[in-house]
């Protein structure tokens, strides 16, 4: 046998949109890793030129099927803080209530039907579900219970109508809102059973000294607002994003690769959210974390799984929170008037941190836009990652170490429809 | 007995953004029953299982961008014995097709650093701009029901029951007041194939014309009627040019305000 060998995958499955993966491999060193990015290319900030500033949430809601409230939150923020309007109360209630829902419907879409079918040796869900029958039912029913609160408030689950710069176009009453509740409370205890059996999954060891970046929020567990924070001290201002982050452009790549200026990859996402801001957890949901065998801290992205369902135990218990002390707002908007000049807007996707820049002049025209997808910022460690995993595990045979590097990309629920504005895997042995 | 072979689904994506094809996984109450009367050969999004063609039916995503592209779908046409495509990008070249009323060249280099890196063509075009369609399924993103309801009729050779009427019909139907007789609020559904449930109306805003032209659209009279409440030539452009910018009738409407 040689010693030199390569392993491919023309076209990664169980991610969001195309890419594929090559790994070189002399003896026990990994050469090269490429994750190669050939979703094509949709020129979405090119063409957001000239468009009107109130377009801009269901113009980029199209770069994501998975989750297209992630960039409606992030371009009306990103709106409105350059027209200088904050949007608060009842309505923010709402923009938190409705990111619940998909936060619900994409964390329990990655972990129940993309991730487990890795951890049990399944090619998908629907093989899964012959074995794991009433498993999958029940995550069907919760990822359910996530999208009955998108089509509710937001008319439909994929890009949603709703949702307009300064709010929404129309507001449930108390009365209609409250009918979400019981699927709602069957959901959390759904939620609390995912987490249980997501900590009884067997994990490789493995970790690295990763600099995790998630917003931070005085009161609460982030969505829409904060500041940027990471683990080795950054802590800045929504507004200072690209003082401190930049994109590159790399050969084999569609995507951007973005990176912490002088230090590097970094890692967006539920692991980060959750290392970042775990004192902000309601108690319950930090029991429930407890238990599934996660401390404060988890640094390893396998356990990414436990995280996901932990994060989506919180979103049905924030759900509650909300519709419990909710009060039909007078208006489903506040009035944005356009105004010249820049507006930023970062806002926490399911996947990681989601980054708007718009300049508008003084009738709202789009000048030029900036977006920054969580999977372009992750791109960098997912190939870190590999370098480090293969190594590891080189005695495997080929298919399954060509499997586990699945795995170990699918540990970011990698949205390569996003990256590009990603995944084929090959793994050469030389 | 030999058991019945099951009909084999294969799931193709081009340029988009993968919504349409989730809308079968978000079929949370039907999906195993469909996975039970068929065999899903081929659905990267959801398994890593692939099955050989011939598939009997291939439903395809996204619009047509790259030469690559090109080339691919004319192999997912031979491989296939229905081909249907999904979605406002499959049947109309989508939202990416606003590059085809600019110069893609400054698009590439508008997004990325290094053009030369990208490989692209000047528009992004349907799919039946390059193969034989058995089917065309609209919206942006296509309704699930309809979705499953098209899968059911070529399973079992009939029609699909997918009406070409306009949003008009399915707001009348689910009692939602004109929105731009009512609140003078300027909506594409006169314009606009049914299919989505008139959402928009019933919302309080006006249809964005997300599932595209229905048969013979008066385009024309419709822009005069916003031109009454008040809508500029810049506007109507943008309006036409929205997820559907390049189908026929939309493309010529805004076509016609963009040269005044």
């Amino acid at each position: 046998m040689s010693k030199d060998r390569t392993i491919k995958v023309d076209y990664l499955a169980r991610v969001e949109g195309e890419g594929a993966l090559y790994v070189k491999v002399r003896g026990n060193t990994v050469t090269d890793v490429k994750l190669k990015i050939f979703e094509p290319p949709r020129f979405f900030e090119a063409f957001l030129r000239g468009r009107s500033f109130s377009e801009a949430p269901d113009i980029t809601a199209r770069i994501c099927g998975i989750c297209p409230i992630a960039y409606q939150m992030s371009a009306c923020h990103a709106m409105e803080d350059a027209c200088g309007v904050a949007v608060d109360g009842q309505l923010r209630a709402l923009r938190r209530l409705i990111y619940c829902g998909e936060w619900i419907e994409s964390h329990v879409l990655h972990v129940a039907m993309l991730h487990a079918p890795d951890f049990l040796g399944y090619e998908s869900a629907i093989h899964m579900a012959k074995d794991y029958p009433d498993l999958v039912q029940q995550a069907l029913k919760l990822k359910k219970a996530g999208n009955e609160i998108v089509a509710f408030l937001g008319g439909r689950e994929i890009h949603p109508i709703n949702v307009r710069v300064g709010g929404f176009y129309k507001v449930p009453t108390k009365n209609e809102l409250r009918e979400l509740v019981p699927n709602l409370q069957w959901a959390r205890d759904a939620a609390y059973e995912l987490v249980r059996w997501t900590g009884s999954l067997e994990f490789p060891d493995f970790e690295q000294g990763y600099e995790f970046v998630a917003l931070r929020h005085p009161d609460e567990y982030p969505f829409n607002e904060g500041r940027l924070v990471s683990s080795k001290g950054l802590d800045i201002a929504i507004r200072e994003y690209e003082e401190h982050f930049i994109e590159e452009h790399v050969e084999h790549s569609n995507a951007l690769h973005s990176v912490i200026k002088g230090r590097g990859n970094y890692f967006v996402g539920p692991l980060a959210r959750y290392n970042l801001n775990f004192d902000k957890l309601p108690r319950l949901v930090q029991k429930a974390a407890k238990e599934a065998g996660l401390g404060p801290v988890c640094k390893n992205p396998f356990q990414s799984i436990i995280v996901r369902a932990v994060e989506t135990l919180y979103a049905c218990e924030e759900a509650l929170r909300i519709i419990n002390q909710y009060e039909m707002p007078e208006k489903p908007f506040v009035e944005v008037h356009p105004r010249a000049g820049v507006g930023c807007g970062c806002t926490e996707a399911p996947r990681g941190i989601l980054y708007h820049r718009y300049r508008i002049d003084d009738q709202g025209t789009i000048l030029d836009a900036k977006i920054v997808p969580p999977t372009s910022q992750n791109l960098k460690t997912i190939e870190s990652d590999l370098r480090h995993f293969v190594p590891n595990n080189i005695s495997l045979s080929k298919d399954q170490l060509t499997w586990k590097c699945e795995q170990a990309i699918r540990n970011y629920d990698p949205c390569i429809s996003c990256a590009t504005h990603f995944l084929k895997l090959e793994i050469e042995r030389e | 007995m030999p058991k019945a072979k099951r009909p084999k689904i294969a799931v193709w994506k081009f340029a988009s953004c993968d919504g349409c094809q989730l809308s079968l996984l978000d079929c949370e109450d039907e999906l195993l029953a469909v996975a039970g009367a068929v065999d899903i050969a081929y659905f990267l999004e959801a398994s890593r299982a692939v099955v050989k063609g011939p598939y009997d039916i291939s439903l395809v995503e996204g619009s047509i961008t790259t030469p690559h592209d090109a080339e691919r779908i004319q192999e997912v046409r031979r491989v296939s014995t229905f081909l249907i495509t999904i979605g406002a990008c499959a049947t109309a070249g989508g939202i990416q097709a606003l590059r085809n009323f600019k110069d893609v060249k400054e698009f590439i280099s508008i997004v990325y650093a290094k053009p030369e890196y990208i490989s692209t063509l000047d528009k992004s075009t349907p799919i039946a701009d390059h193969v034989k369609v058995d089917f065309e399924l609209r919206g942006c993103p296509v309704n699930k029901y309809q979705l499953i309801e098209v899968i059911n009729a070529f399973l079992n050779r009939r029609k699909p029951n997918v009406p070409t009427y306009s949003v008009c019909v399915e707001c009348k139907r689910r009692g939602t007041p004109c929105v731009m007789v009512a609140r003078g609020t300027p909506c594409l559904g006169p314009v606009t194939q049914a299919g989505c449930g008139a959402i928009c109306p019933a919302y309080h805003r006006g249809c964005y014309g997300c599932f595209g032209p229905k048969e013979t659209p008066n385009t024309v009279s419709l822009s005069a009627w916003w031109r009454k409440l008040g809508v500029n030539d810049h506007d109507l452009v943008r309006a036409f040019r929205g997820f559907n910018a390049y189908a026929e009738p939309f493309r010529k409407e805004s076509e016609r305000y963009e040269q005044r």
